[in-house]
């Protein structure tokens, strides 16, 4: 238990109503999107400024308190359901200002809980362009997006989060800060720290301001829908685009299982019967190069065997294209209660393989999977639809994940490429990895978080 | 008292179902208007979920706490129109408030025969018996309710709020009861102006009768008019519900006529959505005569713009209006194309589109009389929005969202005119 001083001292430093302690509060904490069971944790915190930030860590390891900082709770892996004996939770919501945007040097520097989507826009306001976008940007955070390294639609151009991470300042376990990176292209001072940081799920260190690069933003897009009878000849398309010197920001692939859940949802006239379809987008800084590139990415459709492709004539055209893709989630979350959303990673070559391999799981299982995904980078995100009341269906939903991700590592790929491992993952990271790994990463841990209180357990387990 | 949790889980379970297609994804945070305010994942949509899933599996003691929280809610329905797993979280919200705010309503005494009726399978059978059984005793009787049952009028005028002042003469006395043929125009409606219209707005229900009277369309309006019965049910009080929507499914089958027509985007949603939603205690027969009155409900503007086909010349010299899109007419019942159509043909007006119309204004009913703060910041961030588009009148469709808007600007000293799309339509005439 939390002995009364304390609770008080915590008050104290954050005020009464930045304290919570209620039973109800406490189980609005106690989970995250992940299909995993929930823990309570005994303490809510939300520090509003970045000396209370560095408190309340110092805190809470002088009391040997696990913590574990929360965004918006969106992750995907169990990365905010809090420890199980004494778990606090640090909320990062009342860190969420906009410290700068250097439209001179093209950085920004922010704190910690600034919602992907709201920073985005007023980048974009000021004429420059923050591109990862996650499709939780709407909610996630920043401090999150940099703990999950996320990635998003575009990632095949534009890259995922650590490509824009310059520098992180945080509070290590004591309460101590801990400068890294800075506002410069070029920056060699010290190790590394910024990118370790990255991905790290709060089990390094707890985030206080990031500096993010920004880049000029593309002025003109082109979006193309094209079907086709074989994922084969999708996958052919996939290479032959990017063979031809030309990388789409967008290239999103749905088979014919979300297809068919799209279709049920919006009646909008979605080809049943098509193996599969790509969304390609591409952009650029001049709309006659794009036009150029789109005319191209038609040509290349048509050639590696794909029976129809549309390309939009203007906004209101593109929306109606991406439509399909917009719906994929919702359509397939609808489908049944319970959504299990994973996101194996193959090299972009195997997808096909992956594809007939996630067919074939569910069959073996009887499982309703759909598959829809980032085909450039061969991020897929293979959906398991089910009940998790129903523990038989449920304990075969277990053993399909399982296979999917044997099948992902036999091809070359990645247990998660943006997801994260948190808990929900951390039993098969050997299996990528190896034994040494797994003991290095501890070893780095136990260094720079004696106590073991940064979100123990996340990641590399222990 | 930890016997009664078990029952009071045992009722929750009817929610399972529903409950369960809510994923955590979380996404409901970004619409919240609560949720903006607080920043606490207890008042959002997912933790509201997670608190009623946690009680209805009896992991959670508090009772009070979550009750707490599940009124810490504008029922503005934005959490279920974005929500990607299609979650019914308003249906969910009305039945747990009905569930909690009974139960936690109750005496000791009466939770014992409160359990013992569980036996029976409905949930909302249930409660009935129960209701009717102590009628009179935990429920307000129904003739306080009817006629003059909006608590939000009825409250007294507290604090710095600046309350729009009860009308001189409500619209029931101004305008007679009647019940006209139709001339030209054809149809028949039905008019039910609502609460809010009756006692702080007559002027909207004029609008509208004068509008109707133009076109030459047939009127029922009665005398006797109850309450949509929301405030009641938001309560959790689903015996007046019950009695309100009894009182006025007599009334208007009265007469025929080919729709039910309101000014108050809450009433529509209420008598269109909520009444059949809620209707599952009921006979077969008595559910489907709610069913047949329901689906004749519709929005005013929709009226004029769907099925008559108005069609004024496009202007746009004239005054600046916005509009603000209620929750309930654009959420629940996806009407926002029609009131803005209407407006953007007056011949007086120049229409502009203020930043997030279709954000809460923060007014949900009750929730303004038990969260004033969180409701004045929500509505202040409207306000705002207001006065950026530049316009100097602010239309909308509901009465409810018009005292809030008023309130808001009136305090902040804006000369900023709140008006009915109606009001702006009959003026033309
Ligand atoms: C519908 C949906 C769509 C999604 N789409 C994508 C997608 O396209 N791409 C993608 O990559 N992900 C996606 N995700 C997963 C998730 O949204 C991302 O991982 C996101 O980055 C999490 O942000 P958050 O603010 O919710 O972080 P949280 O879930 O709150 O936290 C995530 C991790 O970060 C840590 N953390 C948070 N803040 C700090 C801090 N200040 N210091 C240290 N550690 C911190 C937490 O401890 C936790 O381990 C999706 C999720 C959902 C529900
Ligand atoms: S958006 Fe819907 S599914 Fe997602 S957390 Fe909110 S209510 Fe649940
Ligand atoms: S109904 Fe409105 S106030 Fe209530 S949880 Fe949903 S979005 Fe929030």
């Amino acid at each position: 238990m939390i002995s009364t001083s304390l609770l008080t001292e915590f008050k104290n430093l954050l005020g009464k109503e930045n304290v919570m302690d209620s039973e109800s509060d406490r189980h609005a904490y106690s989970y995250d999107a992940a299909v995993l069971d929930a823990v309570i944790p005994e303490l809510v915190l939300r520090p509003t400024n970045s000396e209370q930030l560095g408190k309340t860590v110092a805190l809470c390891n002088e009391n040997k308190l696990p913590m574990t900082v929360r965004g918006a709770g969106t992750n995907l892996s169990g990365g905010t359901i809090p420890t199980k004996e004494h778990g606090v939770v640090i909320l990062t919501n009342g860190l969420n200002k906009i410290l700068e945007i250097n439209e001179q040097d093209l950085y920004a520097v922010v704190q910690p809980g600034v919602v992907t989507a709201k920073f985005a826009a007023e980048v974009a306001r000021r004429g420059l362009f923050y591109p990862p976008d996650p499709g939780s940007q709407a909610v996630s955070t920043l401090g999150g997006n940099v703990s999950e390294n996320a990635g998003g639609l575009r990632g095949l151009k534009y890259g995922v989060t650590k490509d824009y991470v310059m520098g992180v300042n945080f509070w290590n376990a004591e309460g101590e800060y801990v400068k890294s990176g800075g506002k410069t292209v070029k920056c060699v001072t010290g190790l590394n720290i910024s990118q370790l940081m990255v991905g790290s799920e709060g089990t390094l260190g707890v985030f206080d301001e990031i500096i993010f690069k920004l880049v000029p933003p593309p002025v003109a897009s082109k979006a193309m829908l094209a079907e086709f009878d074989d994922i084969n000849k999708a996958s052919e398309t996939v290479a032959a685009i990017i063979a031809n010197k030309i990388v789409p920001c967008t290239l999103e692939l749905l088979d014919n299982a979300t297809i068919n859940y799209v279709e049920d949802f919006t009646k909008a006239g979605l080809p049943c019967d098509a193996a599969a379809i790509l969304l390609i987008e591409v952009d650029g800084g001049h709309i006659a190069l794009v036009e150029d590139d789109a005319e191209k990415v038609v040509e290349i459709c048509k050639k590696n065997g794909a029976r129809r492709v549309q390309m939009a004539k203007d906004a209101a055209e593109k929306n109606k294209l991406w439509e399909a893709r917009r719906n994929a989630l919702p359509a397939l979350a609808r489908a049944r209660p319970t959504t299990v959303l994973e996101d194996a990673t193959v090299p972009r070559s195997q997808i096909p393989a992956m594809i007939k391999a996630i067919n074939d799981i569910a069959a073996k299982y009887k499982l309703q999977i759909g598959t829809f995904g980032h085909a450039g980078d061969g991020n897929l995100h293979p959906t398991i639809l089910t009940d998790k009341r129903d523990k038989e269906e449920f304990h075969r939903v277990e053993q399909a994940v399982d296979e999917i991700f044997d099948v992902a590592l036999s091809l070359g790929g990645t247990l998660s490429g943006e997801h994260g491992i948190g808990t929900a993952k951390s039993k098969w990271l050997e299996k990528e990895t190896t034994k040494a790994t797994i003991i290095y990463s501890r070893r780095l841990k136990k260094a720079v978080d004696p106590n073991y209180l940064l979100n123990p357990g996340k990641i590399i387990g222990g | 008292m930890h016997e009664d949790l078990h029952q009071l889980a045992k009722m929750l379970h009817e929610l399972d179902d529903q409950m369960v297609a809510c994923m955590k994804c979380g996404l409901c945070q970004s619409v919240c208007p609560v949720f903006a305010e607080t920043m606490r994942e207890g008042d959002v949509a997912r933790g509201k979920i997670a608190l009623l899933e946690n009680l209805s599996h009896e992991m959670i003691k508090d009772a009070e706490g979550v009750q707490e929280k599940l009124n810490m809610c504008l029922l503005c329905g934005s959490c279920a129109a974005n929500c990607p797993s299609g979650v019914k979280v308003l249906d969910i919200f009305l039945k747990a408030r009905v569930i909690v705010n009974t139960y936690m309503g109750l005496p000791p005494a009466k939770k014992a025969i409160f359990q013992g009726l569980l036996t029976k399978p409905a949930l909302f059978n249930t409660i009935l018996d129960v209701a009717s059984k102590f009628q009179g005793i935990f429920t307000k009787p129904a003739s306080e309710v009817i006629g003059s049952s909006c608590s939000r009028i009825n409250a007294p005028i507290i604090g710095d709020r600046h309350f729009m002042p009860l009308a001189k003469k409500p619209l029931r006395k101004l305008e007679s009861a009647r019940n006209t043929r139709p001339g030209k125009g054809g149809y028949r409606v039905a008019f039910f102006p609502g609460c809010v219209v009756d006692k702080v707005y007559p002027k909207v229900g004029q609008a509208v009768l004068k509008a109707l009277t133009h076109h030459e369309i047939g009127v029922y309006m009665p005398a006797g008019q109850a309450c949509c019965g929301i405030p009641a049910l938001a309560s959790g009080d689903k015996e007046s519900f019950d009695k309100l929507v009894q009182h006025n499914l007599e009334l208007f089958e009265k007469e025929n006529f080919d729709y039910l027509l309101t000014p108050c985007a809450t009433c529509t949603a209420t008598m269109h959505e909520i009444w059949p939603l809620m209707s599952g205690n009921q006979t077969q027969s008595m559910q489907e005569r709610i069913a047949s009155l329901s689906a004749k409900v519709m929005d005013i503007t929709q009226f004029m713009v769907d099925v008559l086909k108005v069609a004024l010349p496009v202007s746009g010299s004239g005054i600046k209006v916005t509009y603000h899109d209620p929750c309930h007419l654009k959420k629940s019942m996806k009407v926002f194309e029609q009131p803005r159509a209407l407006l953007k043909s007056n011949p007086r007006v120049q229409f502009v589109e203020m930043a997030e119309a279709d954000r809460c204004c923060g007014c949900g009913g009750s929730f303004n009389l038990q969260h004033y703060n969180v409701s004045k910041e929500i509505g202040q961030h409207k306000r705002d929005n207001i006065v950026a588009s530049g316009a100097q009148v602010v239309a909308t469709a509901c009465p409810a969202c018009m005292m809030q808007m008023s309130d808001m600007l009136s305090q902040n000293k804006d000369q900023v005119a709140v008006k009915h799309v109606m009001e702006l339509y009959a003026e033309t005439l």
